[in-house]
């Protein structure tokens, strides 16, 4: 059978948790293949923990910089993997900015198709075949690739089921010399996997609040209703505009598209812009003062009524339900 | 410094963007404007060409005739000079494609930063910027929140899904943008006067020697074999809070098996 190669992303020897996935749409069109780039002495251990999640082999590229240089050494491996391999059809990575930008660049050099952020993966008579949203899941697109390997980033939560566990065969990449242009990574500031809320590319309820919150502080009302259900927290572009969250906490056009199981819209008025990032959820529920407010027009379930009354009590009844 | 920054024209997010099922591109009729996210690119490119005196911005697009209003709208911002890269048959292309042509316009002229936007808001991809790093040979930036020039070395923060990175590179570079990096300024009168008498250069898929069996929706690496059009979500249950409205929604949630 044909391979499909998946690129594995770490954080310091600890498997991202999209990784299994990667495997499981890899074992779907052929024989998965992970890649790794990790520090000398990690290889070993990765390559296990990928066997296990179905991996049959291993590419392990050991870098010493590889935490302190962008993107490129992922590249390179992906690059050697799929010059080693002979017979690729397919190339999947997840959809970090890191993993999106690795394949993008692997498509120029193995002048391949890059389709990015996937929402399906299948093969059919004429190949693979990947499906797609546009204009925020208005419209749903399937795409193949004409010419060259399809390299192929996929949206978390996309495909179901896992890959059977396998004892991968590892092979040791020598990446040598890199002729690209570096850029280096000088400081990382971000939150290890550790952190308490789940993550809004893959929460299954996601909580955004908007302007109506009013303040900074006031904004914890919707991490506090967030942290009662279980939930990841989002925002509208107003809401980050204003400073009460980041930026990477944004739903819509210009921010994330989520699609969850049930989305919660506090004090959002519902622009398109936003609704381009949400409007695929399953349930989507809104707290808004504004009868006239256009989120009510894709909500199933609406209240009229203000969130600093309406939203205290949903906490209270959703906590009672708990005991 | 040379500075060239990329823009493109999307359909207005505020309008009903549409997909044409039979040709299954984009339909260009409704409103067309500059994207948000290149007025942004091209703020920055102006506030590093005025941080560093002797510095040119270009500004470049590659679309159908109607993008050269994206041209001008940057030349009334204060570019220099546009690059337009105009030819029916590029119509369709896809990553690969548009990556390849701008990046064929590009080199032979020298540019040592290019400033470009994130993502699009039409096609998302957010690979262009990537590809011509790639195919340039140049160091990437991309995805920053914050971005200066000091002598050759270019820094700044790359914002990510859980945090952000700090960056740094040597010149040449490819640098994208967010929309949090800066507010674009409004093309005054004179900005506006002035742009109508800034040269453009048009160019053809035959003047960037891109072979005419690589061009074209017909001959893209990717291609779309079908569109649909996701269904209305139909009207839901609305209530007016009468004091009960958390409990009840937190019935409806308990109901619907989502807590
Ligand atoms: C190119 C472009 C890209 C964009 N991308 C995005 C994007 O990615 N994401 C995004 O969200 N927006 C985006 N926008 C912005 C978008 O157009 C809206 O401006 C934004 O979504 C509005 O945010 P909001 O709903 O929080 O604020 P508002 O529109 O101000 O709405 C606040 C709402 O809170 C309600 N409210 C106030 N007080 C209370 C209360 N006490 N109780 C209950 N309700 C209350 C009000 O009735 C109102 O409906 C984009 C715009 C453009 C042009
Ligand atoms: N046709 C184009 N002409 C000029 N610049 C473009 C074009 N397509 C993409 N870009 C640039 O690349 C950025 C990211 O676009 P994309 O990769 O399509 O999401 C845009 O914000 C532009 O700066």
């Amino acid at each position: 059978m044909s391979q499909v190669l998946v690129l594995a992303e770490h954080v310091g020897g600890t498997l991202s948790s999209g990784s299994a996935e990667l495997l499981a749409a890899a074992a779907q069109l052929g024989d998965p293949v992970a890649v790794i780039v990790t520090a000398p002495g990690s290889g070993a251990a990765l390559a296990s923990q990928l066997g296990a999640l179905g991996a049959v082999t291993v590419f392990v590229a050991e870098v010493a910089d590889a935490d302190s240089i962008l993107i490129t050494p992922q590249v390179a491996a992906l690059q050697a993997a799929v010059a080693a391999s002979g017979d690729v059809c397919a190339v999947i990575l997840g959809n970090s900015l890191d993993s999106r930008e690795a394949g993008a660049r692997l498509a120029v050099r193995i002048d391949g198709a890059y389709q990015g952020d996937a929402v399906g993966i299948g093969s059919g008579a004429g190949g693979i075949t990947v499906t797609q949203q546009a204009f925020g899941g208005a419209f749903t697109v399937t795409a193949s690739a004409a010419r060259g390997i399809p390299v192929i980033s996929l949206r978390a939560h996309s495909i179901e089921g896992a890959a059977p566990a396998a004892a991968a065969k590892v092979v040791t990449l020598n990446l040598g010399a890199d002729a690209s242009a570096t850029t280096a990574v000088t400081a990382r500031h971000e939150q290890t996997s550790a952190s308490e809320r789940p993550s809004l590319q893959t929460a299954d309820i996601v909580v955004s609040g908007g302007r109506g919150l009013g303040s900074k502080e006031k904004f914890v009302l919707v991490e506090q209703l967030a942290d009662a259900l279980g939930a990841a927290v989002g925002a509208s572009r107003a809401a980050v505009d204003a400073g009460y969250v980041e930026h990477n906490m944004q739903v819509g056009q210009t921010g994330v598209t989520v699609s969850p199981n049930l989305y919660i819209a506090v004090g959002i008025s519902g622009a398109i812009q936003h609704r381009a990032g949400m409007q695929s959820a399953k349930t989507i529920v809104a707290i808004n003062k504004d009868a006239d407010s256009p989120i009510f027009d894709v909500a199933d379930f609406g209240v009229v009524g203000d969130l600093f009354t309406v939203v205290p009590q949903l906490i209270d009844a959703v906590n009672a339900r708990k005991r | 410094m040379k500075i060239a920054v990329l823009v493109k024209e999307v359909p207005d997010t505020w309008g009903d963007r549409k997909i044409d099922p039979t040709t299954k591109r984009v339909v260009r009729t409704g409103e067309i404007v500059i994207d948000e996210i290149n007025e942004k690119a091209v703020e920055v490119a102006l506030l590093i060409k005025e941080a560093h005196p002797g510095s040119a911005v270009t500004v470049l697009t590659m679309g159908p005739a109607s993008a050269s209003d994206a041209i001008r709208k940057s030349l009334a911002m204060g570019a220099d000079n546009g690059i337009h890269i105009i030819d029916d048959a590029l119509a369709g292309s896809d990553a690969m494609q548009t990556s390849a042509a701008i990046a064929a316009a590009l080199a032979p002229r020298g540019f040592d930063l290019v400033v470009a936007g994130n993502e699009s808001t039409d096609g998302r991809s957010g690979a262009i910027p990537a590809m011509l790093a790639e195919r340039l040979g140049f160091a990437q930036l991309t995805f920053m929140r914050t971005v200066q020039v000091t002598g050759d070395t270019v820094s700044g923060e790359r914002l990510t899904d859980s945090g952000h990175l700090e960056l740094s590179a040597t010149l040449p570079c490819v640098v994208s943008v967010t929309e949090q990096i800066a507010e674009a300024r409004f093309p005054n009168f004179k900005g506006i006067m002035a742009a109508k008498k800034k040269p453009v250069e048009t160019l053809n898929a035959s003047d960037l020697a891109l072979p005419a069996a690589d061009t074209g929706g017909a001959n893209s690496w990717s291609v779309v074999d079908d569109v649909t059009a996701r269904p209305a979500r139909s009207g839901g249950t609305i209530i007016k809070d009468d004091g009960t409205a958390g409990t009840q929604l937190a019935e409806f949630l308990a109901n619907a098996k989502l807590i």
